[in-house]
């Protein structure tokens, strides 16, 4: 995938471009707006990781606004140091697709960036969501492994959904809290594990081959073989 | 208790004598003075004023009769005169000087040469001045001297007349009267002074105690507070402001004291231990499975600290208050119902039993986001500090025109006197010391209570803890101060 950073911080953005680049993706780097919005509008990218304070006169809202008015809708995720509520709301109203206050941990802005460009790319509703032999009909709202019926409950329907959603990516555990829930804060109580293991106790336990795994620093992930 | 702690009691400091300054005014730049001159000067026109009219219906009014009672007689006078010539009214006179007992008339018909024809003043008086027709005359009258009021009339033919009354009890009383007045103008001029006096000086002592205490509370004592008199008068009421945003200052500055004392303090400890990991592994790490496993707890230990920053962050943005113009209807039902489920999995993980009571219909005006967070902190405490199979309930019900949310748990509790201080942040009781946390759930909670204009209470549930959280029934129309 092809990822545009906009990030004015030398140290943050060679670590973030590093990062990407071992990940797999294709990485252009900027450090001031102008440029930024140069390269945004003229070239393809997949996902844009923006700062919100950039120098050289555009900051990160005016860039992602002109982008948006010029109808350019590749998904950007905002990295920014403006932590409040406002700001994320600012950011997200302006057309942002999702918002990550500094400082961050790269796996979480890993798996962030990559269920961007995912979610770019199925933009048609699906019926039937399938991993190996675990299939998922959203119309019926049943979940049937290796043909066999599994019995969950609304919540764990809408968690395991999240994860197929995005099989063979990292969900984080504030991914899911946001996604599944819609809660925007920190539990200090680790009330995702004790989900997702009720949710393995279902959809794994009873079969041969585990497909929930754990991503050690970061979080779950759905795919059909151990790796 | 830990220094931080110890620390956030008001610090008692030395205050400056607060009326120097004031005496030091200029007399008459005082507004105190001001006021003592405007009532000295109301209080003498007032008099003033009083004695116009006393002097006006006394002294006027005598005045006044006889100068009607000689135009009264003159008129007269002239007509017999008109009528009947210099004789007719020759005889007018004669008739009126025979009937003249109290001898307090004057009467004196001249021909036009000034020779005497008929009266009871035996010539025209010299000094009589001939271009006015009143005047007050001095006589000698059978060697009494008298002061009349004369009038003056040309008749036809040249003739003269003058007609007058004897003013002599006017002219005493009138002296009477001024010298009275006068007293009471001097007595007026002593009141006025005093008055003005103890205007300036009531004004002053109101002003002085509000000035004393703005001096002291500027100088670092905030605990100073205006005195209220308890009269409920408008400078009680003022008083009463006064004190009410000094009251506000004095828990923002604590909060500001908490906060600077707690980074100082509480994040000293975590940034210690990070910064200790990451020396050691550097001097004494010899495999590289080492020197990662020191960052990665490193990096833990700060993604701790961060987390504290963004709740202290978070709770600051909450109390600015900024969010509530972001306040819409909010069903706690279904948001209570999410949340306990949520929570429901871990207590039973940890072999808890979560009970909830949830009112059929909770229509709250809030942020959706702040409520969920405050109850998701009650859960996370009731859950941390209860005993493998305790059992927490958690109900939520109308109650008294505001939703009362109770979180109780079986844990040890909070004792009494720590219970006030436990919203503070960085505050951790005895029995928290030992599990993770940062001490900022509470004082988060506390915060969202306020903006919803309600408040967090922790009572004892015997045992354990026994949290209710109010908030307010619809639209709240202002947010309660925050306490402490």
């Amino acid at each position: 995938m092809r990822i545009l950073v906009v990030e004015d911080d030398k140290d943050v953005a060679a670590f973030v471009v590093k990062g990407l680049r071992e990940a797999g993706h294709v990485v252009e780097h900027t450090g001031n707006g102008r440029d930024g919005l140069f390269l945004a509008a003229s070239e393809n990218f997949d996902a844009i990781v923006l700062d919100r304070m950039l120098p050289g006169g555009v900051d990160g809202l005016r860039l992602l606004e002109t982008l948006r008015a010029q109808n350019n809708l590749t998904p950007v995720l905002f990295l920014s140091a403006m932590a409040q509520v406002d700001d994320r709301v600012k950011g997200l109203k302006a057309g942002g697709d999702d918002y990550m206050t500094k400082p961050f941990a790269f796996a979480e802005l890993l798996a962030r960036v990559e269920a961007l460009t995912r979610r770019g790319k199925t933009d048609q509703p699906a019926t039937k969501l399938v991993t190996a032999d675990l299939e998922m009909d959203l119309l019926s709202r049943s979940v049937k492994r290796a043909g066999q019926k599994i019995d969950l409950q609304p919540r764990e329907f809408r968690l395991l959904e999240f994860l197929m959603r995005h099989t063979g990516q990292v969900v984080t555990r504030t991914m899911l809290l946001e996604g599944v829930w819609d809660y925007h804060f920190d539990p200090q109580t680790n009330v995702i594990d004790v989900h997702v293991s009720r949710l393995r106790q279902k959809v794994d336990k009873p079969f041969p081959m585990a497909l929930i795994h754990t991503v050690r620093n970061a979080g779950y992930m759905l795919r059909p073989e151990e790796v | 208790m830990t220094e931080a702690a110890r620390s956030t009691v008001p610090v008692p400091v030395s205050v400056a004598a607060p009326s120097r300054p004031a005496r030091r005014i200029r007399l008459l730049k005082s507004a105190g003075v001001r006021f003592g001159v405007i009532y000295a000067a109301l209080f003498g026109i007032s008099a003033m004023a009083l004695a116009a009219f006393l002097w006006w219906s006394t002294a006027g009014l005598l005045e006044r009769q006889t100068v009607a009672a000689i135009n009264q007689d003159s008129e007269a006078l002239i007509d017999r005169f008109l009528e009947s010539g210099p004789t007719g009214a020759m005889a007018a006179i004669k008739d009126r000087v025979a009937g003249d007992i109290e001898d307090d008339s004057l009467y004196l018909l001249v021909d036009p040469d000034y020779n005497y024809i008929e009266g009871n003043l035996n010539a025209w008086p010299s000094h009589m001045p001939m271009d006015q027709d009143w005047d007050e005359l001095k006589l000698d009258r059978a060697g009494v001297p008298a002061l009349m009021q004369v009038h003056y009339f040309e008749l036809p033919g040249g003739y003269h007349m003058l007609v007058g009354r004897d003013i002599a009890v006017r002219a005493q009383l009138g002296r009477m009267i001024g010298g009275a007045l006068l007293w009471a103008a001097v007595i007026a001029v002593i009141l006025g002074t005093i008055g003005a006096w103890a205007v300036r000086g009531l004004f002053r002592s109101t002003i002085a105690d509000v000035s004393a205490t703005a001096i002291a509370v500027s100088a670092g004592d905030l605990t100073r507070r205006v005195r209220v008199a308890g009269a409920d008068d408008e400078f009680d009421l003022l008083a009463q402001t006064i004190n009410d945003m000094l009251d506000r200052i004095s828990r923002l500055m604590d909060g500001v004291r908490q906060v600077s004392n707690a980074i100082a303090h509480d994040l000293r400890t975590p940034i210690t231990r990070a910064r200790t990991r990451l020396e050691d592994a550097a001097i004494h790490a010899t495999t590289e499975a080492e020197l990662r496993a020191a960052v990665e707890r490193a990096m833990a230990d700060l993604d701790g600290i961060v987390g504290v920053f963004q709740a202290l962050l978070r709770i600051s943005e909450i109390e600015a208050g900024a969010r509530r113009s972001a306040f819409a209807p909010v069903d706690l039902v279904p948001l209570l119902t999410d949340i306990t489920e949520l929570y429901d999995a871990v207590a039973e993980d940890a072999g808890m039993v979560l009970q909830t009571e949830i009112a059929k219909t909770l229509p709250a005006f809030g942020d959706r986001d702040m409520i969920q967070q405050a109850v998701a902190n009650l859960l996370d405490n009731a859950l941390k500090f209860s005993p493998p199979g305790g059992v927490i309930h958690v109900s939520a019900q109308l109650a008294g025109g505001a939703i009362r949310i109770e979180v109780a748990d079986q844990g040890p509790g909070i004792p009494e006197p720590d219970r006030i201080r436990a919203t503070e942040r960085f505050f951790r009781g005895e029995q928290a010391r030992s599990t993770p946390g940062s001490g900022l759930g509470l004082s988060l909670v506390q915060a969202v209570a306020h903006l919803h204009g309600g408040e967090i209470q922790l009572l004892d549930a015997k045992p354990g803890l026994r949290a209710v959280l109010t908030l307010a029934l619809g639209r709240p129309a202002t947010s309660r101060p925050a306490h402490g």
